[in-house]
């Protein structure tokens, strides 16, 4: 589903402070598994994701999504797809402070004009899923971290992706909400979707609920 | 859950309307304000009244209109002043332009 | 076209969710722009209002004044003047005034004294202004006594107060018999204060001030045209305390709004990065930056536009009482007619609503065009 060829990424090219993130990676994904990649700090494990979820391009090389290279094509049409296409779970969260659990949720839902209600009403459905009706109303500050969590998950869900990008996602969260994390991931397979996370726990990497494990190390792809 | 932007749209479309309620009401005046203005230009036409009795603590802003372009000192009306109403309204624009109408036109000096 | 109505009714419901959670600072920021707004706008429609109003009541004034000019001053009209007028061709009638300035120590007030025939005012009686009237506790039927420049005792007899509806013309008037007027002023017989020309023929005016000028060297012509000129001049937008002070306010404004809208916090600015990650798109950040901007700009003109409305035309413009007023003692009570004028209040919408909402989106653009893949890394 997704093909990564010959892919390099270099920061501030051109300057003396010039850095190769990654260094040439080929690559298939198969749909509907979950892939963990491993690997040690800056070898490159969240810039990979960025390409893929089509937060940023390649600097050489192909990205394919479903068939269609997408590397090239201009940020606007890169916008589209990560909004239909691919969901977002951060290891920050990245919840938009001050603003109610369902209000952060709906909100990749605004550019597709899709009415509120409709917003709404899935935004319900998805909390139902994960146990978190009874905080909808509540801002984001005053949740747990694992709550805020599940609302990230909720977010990264409600426009329906094929593709679940998560970076670190249990790096703030305890073993009892790790666990409940890895339950939600089996959700996902069993919904048909894609996941794509990174990860240093074992809690995570050796768990039945991830399907293939890739080793990264210095920009390439190792091992694992 | 109220939606913000229902209330946005109903408090805009209120103030609006308010406008335009103040549009219409201005452009049509009422009986009452006619014959007052009515009432008034025949006073002035009476009485001959040439300024308006908004400022009444100098010569020059109780009649504006009549002021005098040779008096020196205080009472020009271009005159630095210590009446704050002094600084609100400039001399009349034909006392300037007085010299320019009537030059080469009069045989004394203006 | 509905999806894009939806899309953009979603953008409003964010700004306006993100709004809501500085609330007193946001509404804070409304109030003050909103009072500006109500100031600017009261000026507006105060001066349009005034200017109207003594454009249309001093068309009635005479076609032309003559004044008499003695060394540089102005100077009485001396017997024997009005009868060289007549015969000037073009002037229909010519009429010699008598008025001047009293000052009553009692209130430290300024009147006007205009003597008026013995039909209209009886010897003995006088008709006073209703502000007049108001300061010095008069009603028909009264005695005042005024203390002449020459050191006399008058007593005059008040035969009516001038109806209120005319104080913003008749504020200080005292109309007296022209009996009256030679004895209290002692002004010597046959002498004028200075003569108003009825013309019947508009196009002529001109030519009959020229002509009076010609004829009369020492004369100065004030024409009704001169007259009306004044008052459409006066309170332009230039000029006045009014807009010294106004100009700090407005200074003072545009820096806390430029401060506020410009100045992204990181916060504001890792918000966008959010926002663009999840699947927004640069226009969508800049469109929903730009209908905050509109709607706070907007909502304050409306609030602003509409006080000024009612402070203007239903509170007799009450704060500008104290400066127009000046050091006057006398200051009329008068409701004005209401006039808006259209041009004008689009002028303001304009420099209200626009520079405000650029203010907003200026910032708002770099921010927007940052890559979106700086989230990932917080
Ligand atoms: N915007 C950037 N400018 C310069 N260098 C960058 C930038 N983003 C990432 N890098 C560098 O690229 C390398 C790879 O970073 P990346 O975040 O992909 O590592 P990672 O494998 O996710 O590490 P970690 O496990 O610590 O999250 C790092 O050395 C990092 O310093
Ligand atoms: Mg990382």
């Amino acid at each position: 589903m997704i093909e990564l060829s010959q892919i390099k990424k270099a920061f501030n090219q051109g300057q003396s402070n010039e850095y190769w993130a990654l260094n040439g990676i080929d690559l298939t994904l198969e749909a509907g598994k979950v892939t963990a990649f491993r690997g040690p700090s800056g070898s490159g494990k969240t810039t990979l994701l960025t390409l893929v979820g089509c937060l940023s391009r390649p600097t050489s090389g192909r990205v394919r999504f479903k068939g269609e290279d997408i590397s090239g094509l201009p940020e606007r049409f890169l916008t589209e797809i990560r909004r239909q296409s691919f969901g977002f779970i951060f290891q920050q969260f990245n919840l938009i402070k001050g603003l109610t659990a369902i209000e952060n949720v709906i909100l990749p839902g605004f550019p597709t004009g899709r009415p509120r209600a409709e917003l709404i009403a899935a935004a319900e459905q998805i909390f139902e899923q994960l146990k978190l009706s009874h905080r909808r109303t509540a801002k984001v500050e005053w949740l747990s971290g694992g709550e805020q969590q599940r609302v990230a998950i909720a977010r990264a869900l409600i426009n329906n992706p094929e593709v679940i990008i998560a970076d670190e996602p249990t790096a703030n969260l305890d073993t009892a909400l790790s666990r409940e994390f890895m339950a939600i991931l089996e959700g996902f397979t069993a919904a048909g979707k894609t996941v794509l996370l990174t990860s240093h726990d074992p809690l995570v990497v050796e768990s039945d609920a991830v399907h293939r494990v890739i080793g990264m190390r210095d920009g390439c792809l190792v091992d694992a | 859950m109220r939606r913000p932007s229902t209330l946005a749209f109903i408090l805009l479309m209120v103030m609006s309307l308010g406008v335009i309620a103040i549009f219409a009401h201005s452009w049509q005046l009422t009986v009452t304000d006619q014959s007052r203005l009515q009432a008034n230009r025949t006073l002035v036409t009476q009485l001959g009244l040439t300024d308006l009795a908004l400022f009444s603590e100098s010569r020059y802003t109780r009649h504006p209109s009549q002021a005098d372009l040779h008096s020196a000192l205080q009472d020009h009306p271009g005159a630095f002043d210590h009446f704050p109403t002094g600084s609100l309204i400039s001399p009349p624009a034909h006392l300037t332009k007085t010299h320019e109408r009537l030059a080469g036109k009069t045989t004394s000096p203006d | 076209m509905n999806v894009w109505l939806e899309k953009q009714r979603h953008l409003i419901d964010f700004t306006l969710a993100s709004l809501a959670r500085r609330k007193t600072k946001n509404l804070g920021l409304l109030l003050a722009y909103a009072v500006l707004v109500f100031v600017l706008a009261s000026l507006m429609l105060f001066t349009q209002a005034l200017r109207s109003e003594a454009t249309f009541v001093l068309a009635g004034s005479p076609e032309v004044i003559l004044q008499r000019m003695v060394a540089g001053r102005h100077d009485l009209i001396p017997p024997g003047y009005i009868e060289k007028i007549g015969r000037i061709r073009g002037v229909q009638k010519q009429e010699g005034r008598l008025w001047g300035y009293y000052y009553d120590p009692v209130v430290n007030a300024n009147y006007t004294f205009m003597a008026r025939p013995a039909n209209e005012v009886a010897s003995g009686s006088i008709m006073v202004g209703a502000t007049l009237a108001r300061a010095r506790g008069l009603a028909a039927g009264n005695v005042i006594s005024f203390r002449s420049y020459s050191g006399k005792l008058f007593a005059f007899k008040v035969s009516a107060v001038l109806s209120p509806d005319s104080e913003l013309l008749s504020a200080d008037l005292v109309l007296l018999s022209e009996a009256d007027f030679r004895a209290f002023f002692e002004y010597p017989a046959g002498y004028f204060t200075d003569i108003a020309l009825s013309v019947a023929n508009p196009q002529e005016v001109r030519k009959v001030a020229e002509k009076l000028s010609a004829s009369l060297p020492d004369s100065r012509p004030i024409l009704r045209e001169e007259v009306l000129r004044t008052y459409q001049s006066v309170f332009d937008w230039r000029e006045g305390i009014m807009l010294t002070v106004l100009a700090g306010a407005i200074l003072a404004f545009a820096i806390l709004s430029w401060e506020k809208a410009s100045g992204l916090s990181a916060e504001e600015k890792r918000e966008i990065g959010i926002l663009k990650a999840i699947g927004w798109e640069t226009s969508d950040v800049i469109r929903m930056k730009m209908w905050e901007g509109m709607l706070i700009s907007l909502t304050a003109f409306l609030l602003g536009f509409i006080a000024a409305y009612v402070h203007v035309f239903y509170f007799g413009a009450a704060v500008f009482e104290p400066v127009l007023k000046g050091w006057a003692v006398l200051y009329p009570r008068f409701a004005l007619v209401p006039t808006v004028d259209g041009l004008q209040v689009a002028t303001l919408f304009f420099f209200t609503v626009f520079p405000y909402t650029a203010a907003v989106l200026v910032p708002i653009w770099r921010a927007a065009i940052t890559d979106p893949d700086s989230v990932m890394r917080a």
